[in-house]
């Protein structure tokens, strides 16, 4: 049972407003709320739970039950800034309590050292802003602990070579091996390889009002009914709704922070369920709506003072977009493996991690995964291959024998800071609250395609060393779909290059906090979650620590 | 005191009220019972159209029958497809009514002008059939890579009904959607239509012994 929350007034200046209650708004609710403070989550979508969380995939995918509604809040995307937008769905997130951390795979490992020191190890790349960040990764291996142990994720400590430095194991073991693993896993070791248990935020035992994974399949995409996967809704919502101090206020949508004639943040203003406008006022404005609506929120948020968007006095407000590349091999096997059992990922490796840019000759580096994340419709309607019938005999035979045999493996990697790839507001296209949509802008640097391409190279040698029957992959496209939403109001010591500090303060307002996938410096090599949720824990402590001081007061 | 539950039902108790352990150790029992009384209830219901006249309804279920024909396993006649679509049609399909509706008289008229003689689609040969759609296909074979998901729009009638057929052959039976009926579907693809599984899942991890660190990299993993 969820335990009562208190209803704060609006007009009651609350401690904090916090915008939006995905990876990052959820644990950063938990921390300050735990720590004394009155709190009020607004979120834009709805309040669901384990109960609606079905295996439909047209009600769940195709309609959008846990994500953005293109009719709702449609958008648009273009290359680059000197050709005209165009209405298409270019992005996806959850839009939901508990945000995309509902409906991800949940993969969780951490980012490693070079992921925040990459300009001093191998200096600027041409048509890239690569920069270092103003932590380091030892500034946040605490955290990565404490979303291994708060939060839950399985996996075994040391073993990887590759692996950070950390102070803890992992708090329960890894997920038990699916068939993909164990044939990525012996053609890896064959090609000298270190093929690892994939980390995930999954619970491989129980915990407290929480299932351990029951290996339903259908996992990405999905919200978990069990409880097993460590979305923010499972672990950090429900933590600060039991301070007694944590409002969750869903079907929100947030679209003005108001200054006051200090040029402090007063609260934020949003449109409830029923349309009607309201403000919540607050001693500070955290916002965490992802790296897509919350550049947005600041552009909406212009004023006299901030005509470029709020906080914006860098110009960085939307910028250096990343997506993070990556590509899909498939292959076909002899014998079923029954992967759609089970969670997504059971192991990974990362030799590729940090490739040497003079011998490969581009600038990034990633890993590979062995997975199965397509549930039954999306495999026969996409994954069957090149040159199968679509319909048919042909068709039949082909989706009845590879079903239950294929396997993905899917590379990820670094997508490079680019400050024309950005989120802005459409001059022309509005949502259906009547305020601007989102244009999103955005080519891949070449390196990112030279990159996915040789990971690519290195997931098909694999294939054929695990003796795939069949197997076929893409060669590396221009994105023009966004999942990942990283890097646009990056962090950094410089007022003129970045928009928060290390303490993920905005340069501008000293009492509005950004922490999400904007937040990032750097993409890392895929997979940035774990990475986003360390970010919040220490945006918390962070935050708190200024409070304490009574820097946030007026 | 009922005897069975729905899945629904034994999902939010099990949150609820019950332990997390003891959900996880009594879940196959449960999920037996569950399987059974959705079956019973589904053979219990006799279906009816709310979108196609009867006539209709056997035109668009020759055709999905061509799409997933049936063969030595069951096809989309079998899986009730031609069902799943009907309700689509009143429900979340409302959109497509007009594609319908129009596509059929079109598609009837192209299998009289192929075939003079052939009155309508469900009257000609399955080989007529098959060449009937094949003229309407503008994608003949895969190959433009994978989708982020299934397409929501797709624009010609027969792409809609490719779709639509692929949906409701594959679609959860456990949904409300009366595709996919009995699980046929998912028994054509070799999908077990349990929703929860213990490993081993399949052929290549029913032996494996543990991950053991490669022993080349022994001294690596230790630091």
């Amino acid at each position: 049972m969820r335990p009562e929350q208190p209803k704060y007034k609006t007009a009651d200046e609350v401690d904090f407003v916090i915008i939006g209650s995905g990876a990052a708004g959820g644990i950063v609710a938990k921390e300050l709320s735990g720590n004394g403070y009155r709190v009020v989550v607004l979120e834009q979508g709805p309040y669901l739970t384990e109960k609606d969380f079905v295996h439909d995939e047209i009600k769940v995918l195709n309609h959008d039950l846990l994500t953005n509604h293109p009719e709702l809040q449609p958008n648009t995307f273009r290359k680059t800034p000197d050709e005209e937008a165009k209405p298409r769905r270019a992005l996806v997130y959850g839009r939901l309590v508990g945000g995309t951390s509902v409906h991800f795979t949940a993969n969780f490992w951490r980012f490693h050292e070079i992921d925040f020191t990459e300009h001093t190890r191998f200096g600027p790349a041409a048509g890239a802003a690569i920069a270092d960040w103003p932590i380091t990764y030892a500034d946040l291996e605490p955290y990565y602990t404490k979303v291994e142990w708060e939060i839950g994720v399985s996996g075994l400590a040391g073993s990887s070579p590759f692996d950070p430095p950390r102070s803890k194991p992992y708090p329960m073991p890894p997920l038990p091996v699916k068939s993909s693993g164990v044939i990525f896993e012996r053609a890896a070791r064959k090609l000298g390889w270190h093929p690892f248990p994939a980390p995930m935020a999954i619970l491989s035992q129980p915990r407290p009002g929480r299932s351990a994974c029951m290996n339903c399949g259908f996992c990405l995409g999905f919200g978990c009914e069990v409880g097993a996967k460590s979305s923010s809704l499972a672990t950090a919502i429900r933590m600060a709704e039991k301070t007694g101090r944590c409002e969750i206020r869903p079907n929100s949508y947030v679209h003005r922070i108001e200054l006051d004639a200090n040029g402090r943040a007063t609260g934020a203003v949003y449109f409830d369920e029923k349309r009607e406008v309201q403000r919540q006022k607050a001693k500070a404005v955290v916002v965490c709506a992802n790296g897509a609506e919350t550049p947005r929120l600041l552009l909406l948020s212009a004023n006299k003072q901030f005509p470029n968007g709020l906080a914006n006095s860098s110009g960085m407000v939307g910028k250096h977009l990343m997506l993070n590349s990556g590509t899909v091999a498939t292959g076909v096997f002899e014998h079923p493996l029954n992967d759609y059992k089970g969670f997504a990922v059971s192991r990974i490796l990362h030799d590729f991690y940090e490739l040497d840019p003079e011998k490969v000759g581009f600038r990034g580096g990633g890993g590979l995964d062995a997975r199965f994340d397509i549930t039954p419709i999306g495999f026969a309607l996409g994954s069957l291959p090149p040159g199968t019938p679509r319909w048919g005999k042909g068709f039949k035979d082909v989706l009845s024998h590879n079903f239950t045999r294929s396997l993905e493996i899917f590379s990820h990697g670094t997508s490079l800071p680019i400050e024309n790839n950005s989120f802005s507001l459409d001059p022309d296209l509005k949502d259906s609250w009547g305020l601007p949509a989102l244009r999103m802008t955005y080519k891949d640097h070449p390196d990112d395609l030279l990159l996915t391409n040789w990971l690519n190279a290195r997931a098909l040698e694999l294939l054929d060393a695990a003796g795939a029957v069949k197997k076929w992959s893409f060669p590396a496209q221009e994105q023009q779909f966004a999942v990942h939403l990283l890097g646009t109001c990056r962090m950094g010591n410089d007022p003129k290059s970045s928009v928060i500090n290390s303490d993920h303060q905005t340069h501008d307002v000293k009492n509005l906090f950004l922490c999400d996938g904007s937040s990032l410096v750097t993409s890392g090599r895929g997979q940035p979650t774990m990475t986003i949720e360390a970010l919040a824990f220490r945006a918390a402590d962070r935050i708190t620590a200024l409070a304490k001081r009574g820097d946030l007061s007026a | 005191m009922k005897s069975t539950f729905t899945r629904r039902e034994i999902l939010s108790q099990g949150l609820a009220g019950m332990s997390a352990a003891w959900v996880s150790a009594h879940w196959p029992a449960m999920l037996s019972a569950a399987t059974h009384a959705r079956q019973a209830a589904k053979s219990a219901a006799p279906p009816k159209f709310e979108f196609f006249s009867p006539e209709q309804a056997v035109e668009i279920e020759a055709i999905c029958a061509r799409i997933i024909p049936t063969t030595d396993t069951p096809g989309a006649r079998e899986a009730g497809v031609v069902f799943f679509i009907d309700r689509a049609l009143v429900t979340f399909a409302k959109v497509n009514q007009k594609l319908y509706t129009e596509g059929l008289p079109e598609l009837q008229a192209r299998v009289r002008e192929m075939f003079p003689g052939a009155e309508k689609f469900s009257a000609a040969a399955s080989k007529q059939q098959d060449e009937v759609l094949a003229s309407l296909d503008e994608h003949p074979t895969e190959g433009r890579g994978r989708p982020f998901r299934a397409s929501a729009a797709a624009q010609t009638f027969f792409e809609t009904i490719r779709v639509d057929t692929i949906s409701g052959f594959l679609i959860d039976p456990d949904s409300d959607k009366r595709g996919n009926r009995d699980g046929v579907g998912w028994k054509v693809i070799g999908r077990d239509d349990a929703h929860m599984f213990q490993p081993p899942f399949g052929y290549y991890d029913k032996d494996y012994p543990g991950w053991q660190p490669n022993p080349a990299d022994a001294d690596k993993t230790k630091s």
